[in-house]
């Protein structure tokens, strides 16, 4: 790994000014960027670790929403949302293995955008909004391709406020070596508006299925989604799916999530 | 250089490093304290975990100065005071739970950390418990088996 300056600022302005530096990246809990800056895959100038803001860490619940602090780890959450927004504590409590749940969190996953990871699902299935450092981003105009954000740069995610939905299940099939969601289906039920969003599965990574939501919207069953497939077109093909065996996967996954929502 | 100080396995110490020095390399190389192994520095296999402030962390996976004040403990600091094996330890060699035992430190250390917050873990339990921590030799039955033995000598001791 080459080498890099670091800053370790107690405050949100500290940290702030210490991204405008060229080349400055923000470290969260490291879970990617590390294994990333080994294989000199990223070369940051300076990382800029937001593990000791106080203010970024923390679950709160009101009017209506659950708010996640950008840098509240993934073990945090399993744990501080299980009682409000039970889908999202058991997709925290499912990522990577322990000690990577004691370290990663969601603002890292979500600024990095990982076209397998988890969290972007849940964040665009559930409408929630991204709080940063100078504006409040929807879900649906963060995500913009795979690894690809709205963010700025020197732009640093502060929190994530998830709309609670009256129902919702993730449910993922891992891609059996990493154990990363070869294909994730979020499902979310708010009144009679349901969104459902797919990650894994697109070459353009995290993504709404406009078809399902609609027909769920007419009514919440398994059998809506009859007849209803995704085109395997513009689908992530590797040596662990195929574009056609991923649309078949996201199908299943989504009918699967609409029943244990 | 600059510096950074923590306590490891309750003592204090303080060493120099760069910003690209994982912890792991600190506690193995600064330290002394080879305990800690590193097996595929890739945060898969879990053979460097050690606590940070009472955690399970991979320390290849996290630099030194972001351990800047924490209370670290390695393998080294699960033996009794006199020196001889702590509980989960001794349930390790009492069950045949190593064999080559490279990936033993990190299955110490998670065990330690999964029975921290569940005292009775179930079998089912305890395998999803250790799904970041690879063993090549055992087959993981006797792992189990040595933690859940850990587990009730644990709780008969509380």
């Amino acid at each position: 790994m080459y080498d890099f300056e670091f800053e370790r600022p107690a405050t949100v302005a500290d940290a702030v000014a210490a991204l405008r530096t060229e080349g400055a990246q923000v470290l969260a809990g490291g879970q990617t960027i590390i294994p990333t800056m080994k294989n000199r895959l990223a070369q940051p100038v300076k990382l800029v670790s937001v593990g000791g803001i106080a203010d970024m860490s923390g679950v709160s619940v009101g009017d209506g929403c659950l708010t996640v602090g950008a840098a509240t780890c993934h073990a945090d959450v399993a744990a501080a949302a299980a009682g409000a927004y039970p889908a999202l504590a058991s997709l925290a409590a499912n990522i990577g293995d322990p000690a990577v749940r004691n370290r990663g969190t969601i603002g890292g996953s979500i600024a990095n955008d990982d076209p397998a990871s988890c969290y972007p699902a849940a964040v665009l299935a559930s409408g929630a909004d991204i709080i940063t450092d100078r504006r409040r981003l929807a879900a649906d105009d963060f995500f913009l391709g795979m690894f690809e954000t709205a963010l700025e740069e020197g732009e640093l995610i502060l929190e994530v406020s998830f709309p609670i939905p009256d129902a919702a299940s993730y449910q993922k099939f891992e891609q059996p070596a990493s154990r990363f969601a070869l294909v994730g289906a979020f499902v979310a039920r708010s009144g009679g508006l349901v969104r459902v969003a797919i990650t894994g599965a697109s070459d353009s990574g995290v993504f709404r299925w406009r078809e399902a939501e609609a027909a769920l919207s007419d009514d919440f069953s398994r059998s809506s989604l009859n007849g209803l497939a995704l085109s395997p077109e513009g689908m992530i093909s590797d040596i662990h799916g195929t574009p056609e065996y991923r649309a078949h996967l996201a199908g299943v996954l989504t009918a699967r999530a609409v029943e244990a929502a | 250089m600059p510096n950074v100080s923590m306590t490891v396995n309750g003592r204090n110490v303080s060493g120099e490093i760069e910003g690209r020095t994982l912890l792991s390399e600190f506690i193995r190389d600064t330290l002394q304290l080879t305990g800690t192994h590193v097996g595929c520095d890739t945060s898969q296999c879990g053979a460097c975990v050690v606590h940070a402030d009472g955690r399970a962390v991979k320390s290849c996976t996290m630099f030194a100065w972001e351990a800047e004040g924490a209370d670290i403990v390695s393998i080294e600091g699960m033996a009794n005071a006199d020196g001889s094996l702590g509980v989960i330890q001794q349930a390790f060699q009492d069950n045949h739970g190593l064999q080559c035992g490279f990936c033993t430190p990190g299955m110490v250390m998670s065990a330690a950390a999964l029975l921290q917050d569940n005292p009775d873990p179930s079998e089912a339990e305890i395998r999803d418990y250790l799904e970041g921590n690879i063993c090549r030799c055992t087959g993981y039955h006797n792992i189990v088996k040595a933690i859940q033995a850990a587990a009730g000598s644990l709780r008969a001791a509380a």
